[in-house]
């Protein structure tokens, strides 16, 4: 009898406690939303992609371009900043909704930089549809996702649709290449780019390999290069897997055009390819450094290295948002400030037609040379 | 398979020189499993430590592109010390704090297992996290250059550029090849000569065989332990030598896929064994190449697998048997 | 030796001690008792217990992540506790289950979830049986790199094959029919003590897109339904031949213990149950792609089943728990998750080498023990 009492006590204790608080919500209308409108709102603008894990290389990049342009605001807007609030996904689609929900939940967050991937932002922006939260992403370039009717869904950068395309031009005019080869990495990403370059360039394509993320012997990859007499490569993917791709080409004697697009463009391909990077094309639909030196410079005094891959992008989504706060617009009212803003930003005109993919897209070719990644000219 | 066969040389050449890795890698989990019945999981991280030796020893001497012939020597035979030096290092202090506790509580081996995947994943992390670790100490200026950007890839300076020594049916053999190729061989060699003759090589045999009976007569059982994972931890140094030469790129989590596949060599050729891993080794780098060449490089893995179930479905132990204690005396 | 024989006859006296107490309690207590616990954590997401809930992600899609990991667990339980086969690529089987779920209610087909669900059971225990026949006669460690083998060949099929969604993955999978019954208020404690929140509510079983809490009660009611299975099936007659198999192959098999086909069988129950917890998380996702089913998943449930204490179900349990939730919990050591997870795991493999809750070996288990430490002590006085 007395281990019965021992149980029941606590229980009658919990049971007393839940029913003497009171209960809030309900009929009254939750407080705050209608304060004054000078009051200070302490509104969050949050960064959802990758920043740690195996992905963290791009959602870091981001995140310092948000949090260079976080700065920028603050310093303007002393008395009423504006915080960050990091949504961690690790660039897994598992993890999204979640933390998707955990953004929406949270009422002062009143816009997104991301998601950063594709596949999280496949997983993550049905529910920010829903809740009408914006999200601009700097990174995702999955060509559908403007075509699944969510409204909140902006693009700071030209999808796959508007690279591709330009990189087979390019190919085909500038290098004057006559037996090409398309390699991908069969993520999204890089298939689905190399899909468009192979269907644009048609019969000149020699062929075809596909290798996969991690992977870091491409000894096979390189015979069939070597092997095919190709005068050019086209690889879809990213630097990870661009780099000692490469290098291995190089080594194994293939002298042919290395064009890739901007999931390449970064500081850290050049670094790690080394010698074997010098002539690389790069397309990007991203402005050249040279058109916005301020960003450049500011970014280099603080993080110590030259701004990386969509760390202008990142800059760029979040001026948009902070730009919003500073126009006194709150979650609800962020949407139409978003979708009729027209400015120029550090990678482009701002600027978004109503699927939410940025209006004005030009793509750049981009060459390495002398271990520095130089901007040679728009592709017409 | 036109392309295959055109190319068979090409491929033959390039899969033996990353199947000389794989065995390499290999003969730590043989031995290890060998001497103490259990998946040493944290293997891949030794070999992953080893390229880093081999990267930051030539970041230290200022290797770069055309150095003399004597610098280039020098160059390497450092990337060989450095490596081995740091994978034996690690090795040995994953034996102690992952392994050795557990043995002296006697616990269940799945148990090992856990603790070996904790101690990968700490390994794997601190390398990831290094620029942090680097902050720690106040060391992140003076070491900017090797911690900076610690989750990405980390390249070689081409300290040997590729040059092609002779011709096989139209694919140039190059002086990184022939280094690889012959290099893990003769490591092979001397391995198995130190197994077979050398006190503590019997000891490692002994304990293998009958861990009882050897110590019984004397063999000091934790100290042919601790020798086991230091020779593992040295050839996996050898193998992260010879990948930084041919693929040249490292990052915190390499280790992982080629600990995968390293592991099924090991297995192919029948665990335990040391030939086994080194015939596995090379038969899983030609497998991988031939299969890339025939259904495409996105099935390369998936052919290795194949073929290892397929070859434990004819031979159940390995090509070659378990025999690590039952080599010939 | 000694020493560890002596903690785990500690703990297990200190365990029969509360399992005595509650044991003595009245009937009644006793079912008041399991009605309290089933409805605290029925409720669970919605109390928003401060220290409990994760600051970083939403409560109620965590615990439904937990959910999926516990029904895992408890699936290759079966499979490396009670058969005591070495699982590396179970990852495999919970991707057939999502896909399958996938392909057939968005990708190809528009069947509806409920036909969908036993579908995606049964190809995971097809699959199962198709792994399992050719590779289950090779032994113990050999086992564990085919499977880790298989893992990956699922996973690279799914990466690389156009019909399946390739890299894209598969979208809209649609939700299971639900009905709006009543809404259910949560707890607020911002303001220090509890309050009872009524503008944030989750209607019962309403499966949408922004509540995941419904989805989590779905996996709760499957995780009582698989438990009520595991129990029935480990005290009946097959649960004593995995018992053998286990603890002596061989002389199991003399007994005539069919081993290879109890073998098999678990394989195949603990892949039937690895499906369907697949199939859960497609529904809940409603977005899946070959990204969440790397490998190193795998890895993670073989560390629920393990850190638990495999063998004993209600151990995986808690090893589920921990390996799903506190990565979430302490999102705030951020890029140190992974470091501190490893170093705990390490920690646990020396302090707890048994699992968190080891599992009771049976009587008859323990008595064999005995009667063969007794011989092998007469061996060494002869």
């Amino acid at each position: 009898m007395r281990s019965t009492l021992k149980f029941a006590v606590p229980l009658a204790v919990a049971a007393l406690a839940l029913g003497a608080c009171g209960t809030k919500g309900g009929d009254t209308p939750a407080a705050g939303g209608s304060g004054g409108a000078a009051a200070c709102q302490n509104f969050k603008i949050g960064m959802f992609g990758a920043l740690t894990g195996p992905n963290a290389n791009l959602g870091i990049y981001i995140q310092n371009g948000v949090n260079l342009a976080l700065d920028d605001y603050n310093k303007k807007h002393a008395d009423c900043k504006v915080t960050l609030e990091n949504y961690d996904s690790q660039g897994d689609p598992t993890q999204a909704p979640a933390l998707a929900k955990k953004a929406i939940d949270d009422k002062k967050v009143v816009g997104i930089v991301g998601p950063a991937f594709s596949g999280e932002s496949k997983a993550a922006d049905p529910a920010f549809n829903e809740a009408g939260l914006v999200t601009i992403t700097p990174s995702a370039t999955a060509t559908k996702l403007s075509s699944n009717g969510w409204k909140t869904f902006f693009r700071a950068l030209g999808n796959d649709d508007t690279q591709g395309p330009a990189a087979a031009k390019y190919i085909k005019d500038t290098v004057k290449s006559t037996k090409t080869f398309v390699i991908d990495d069969a993520s999204e990403y890089g298939k689905g780019l190399a899909d468009t370059v192979r269907k644009d360039l048609g019969s000149q394509v020699v062929g075809n390999d596909t290798i996969q993320q991690k992977q870091t012997d491409f000894s096979a990859s390189v015979t069939k290069v070597t092997s095919s007499g190709a005068d050019a490569l086209f690889f879809g993917g990213y630097s990870p897997e661009a780099a000692p791709l490469i290098k291995q080409l190089r080594d194994g004697g293939w002298k042919g055009t290395f064009v890739v697009a901007d999931g390449v463009k970064d500081q850290s391909f050049i670094d790690n390819a080394k010698d074997a990077a010098e002539g690389t094309i790069i397309t990007c639909p991203c402005v050249p450094a040279d058109v916005a030196p301020d960003f450049q410079k500011a970014y280099k005094a603080k993080y110590n290295e030259d701004p990386n891959t969509y760390s202008g992008e990142g800059y760029d989504a979040a001026t948009i948002l902070l730009d919003g706060i500073a126009a006194g617009k709150d979650r609800k009212t962020m949407l139409d400030f978003v979708k009729s803003y027209d400015k120029k930003g550090v990678t482009k005109q701002l600027k978004f037609d109503d699927k939410g993919e940025s209006a004005d897209i030009k793509v750049f070719a981009y060459k390495v040379e002398g271990g520095k990644i130089v901007g040679s000219g728009e592709i017409k | 398979m036109q392309n295959l066969i055109d190319n068979f040389f090409s491929y033959t050449i390039t899969g033996l020189t990353i199947g000389a890795v794989y065995a390499l890698v290999a003969l730590g989990y043989t031995l290890v499993y060998g001497v103490l019945r259990l998946i040493n999981f944290a293997h891949s991280e030794v070999f992953m430590y080893g390229t880093f030796g081999a990267l930051w020893v030539v970041m230290l001497l200022g290797g770069k592109p055309g150095g003399s012939v004597g610098q280039v020597i020098f160059w390497v035979v450092m990337m060989f010390v450095a490596a081995m030096a740091m994978s034996g290092l690690i090795a040995v202090i994953l034996e102690r704090v992952a392994y050795r506790p557990l043995r002296k509580r006697n616990a269940p081996p799945l148990i090992a297992l856990i603790s070996a995947i904790g101690a990968s994943f700490v390994l794997a992390e601190l390398m990831g996290l290094r620029s942090r670790v680097a902050g720690w100490v106040g060391l992140d200026d003076t070491l900017r250059e090797y911690v900076r950007n610690s989750r990405n890839n980390a390249g070689l300076p081409s300290i040997i550029s590729p040059q092609p020594i002779f011709s096989v049916g139209g694919y140039n053999v190059t002086n990184v090849d022939l280094i690889v190729i012959i290099g893990a061989i003769a490591i092979m060699v001397v391995l198995d000569q130190f197994v077979k003759r050398s006190r503590l090589g019997r000891g490692i045999r002994a304990v293998a065989m009958d861990p009882e009976a050897a110590a019984l007569m004397g063999v000091n059982r934790d100290r042919v332990i601790q020798v086991t994972f230091l020779v593992g931890g040295v050839m996996a140094g050898a193998a992260a030598v010879f990948y930084m030469l041919k693929i040249g790129i490292t990052r915190y989590d390499a280790g992982f896929i080629l600990g995968v596949k390293a592991f099924t060599a090991a297995v192919l050729g029948g665990i335990g064994n040391l030939r086994g891993a080194l015939l596995g080794g090379f038969i899983l780098g030609l497998a991988e190449n031939y299969g890339s060449a025939v259904v495409g490089s996105q099935w390369k893995d998936v052919v290795a697998f194949v073929l290892l179930v397929l070859i434990l479905l004819v031979r159940p132990t390995g090509l070659l048997g378990e025999s690590l204690g039952k080599a010939r005396a | 030796m000694s020493t560890s024989t002596g903690t785990a006859a500690s703990t297990k006296q200190r365990r029969l001690g509360f399992k005595e107490r509650v044991n003595n309690l009245p009937r009644a207590v006793k079912i008041l008792l399991w009605v309290v616990f089933a409805v605290f954590l029925f409720m669970l997401p919605l109390l928003n217990i401060p220290f409990i809930t994760t600051e970083g992600s939403d409560f109620g899609g965590v615990l439904f992540t937990v959910a999926t990991y516990v029904l895992v667990a408890l699936g290759l339980n079966i499979v490396v506790g009670y058969a005591g086969l070495l699982d590396l690529g179970y990852v495999g089987f919970y991707a057939i289950g999502a896909y399958t779920v996938g392909v057939l209610s968005a990708e190809h087909a528009k069947l509806s979830w409920v036909v969908v669900v036993p579908i995606a059971i049964v190809v995971a225990m097809v699959s199962g049986v198709v792994l399992g026949a050719p590779t289950l006669r090779v032994r113990g460690d050999y086992l564990a790199i085919v499977t880790l083998g298989f893992g990956e060949i699922v996973r690279l099929t799914l990466v690389n094959s156009e019909w399946l969604g390739a890299s894209r993955g598969i979208s809209d999978i649609p939700k299971p029919p639900g009905v709006e019954l009543f809404e259910v208020p949560s707890i607020d404690w911002s303001s220090g003590a509890p309050v009872v929140d009524l503008d944030t509510t989750s209607t019962f079983l309403k499966f949408g897109i922004t509540d995941f809490v419904p989805y989590y009660w779905l996996a709760l009611g499957v995780i009582a339904l698989v438990l009520l299975f595991d129990i029935l099936v480990k005290s009946s007659r097959v649960g004593r031949a995995w018992e053998a198999t286990r603890e002596d192959e061989d002389a199991a098999e003399l007994m005539g213990v069919p081993t290879f086909r109890f073998k098999l069988l678990a394989f195949a129950l603990g892949a039937a149950i690895g499906g369907l917890s697949g199939a859960l998380f497609a529904t809940k996702a409603g977005f899946i792609n070959p990204q969440s089913f790397e490998l190193l998943l795998s890895i993670l449930f073989i560390a629920a089943v393990v850190v638990g204490g495999a063998g004993n179900r209600w151990g995986v349990i808690v090893g589920a728990i921990v390996v799903a939730y506190f990565p979430e919990r302490f999102r705030e050591f951020a890029d140190f998750r992974v470091l501190v997870f490893g170093l705990a795991l390490m920690l646990l493999a020396i302090f707890r080498p048994q699992g968190l809750l080891p599992p009771r070996r049976t009587v008859r288990a323990k008595r064999a023990d005995a009667r063969q430490a007794v011989l092998e002590e007469g061996e060494a006085s002869a």
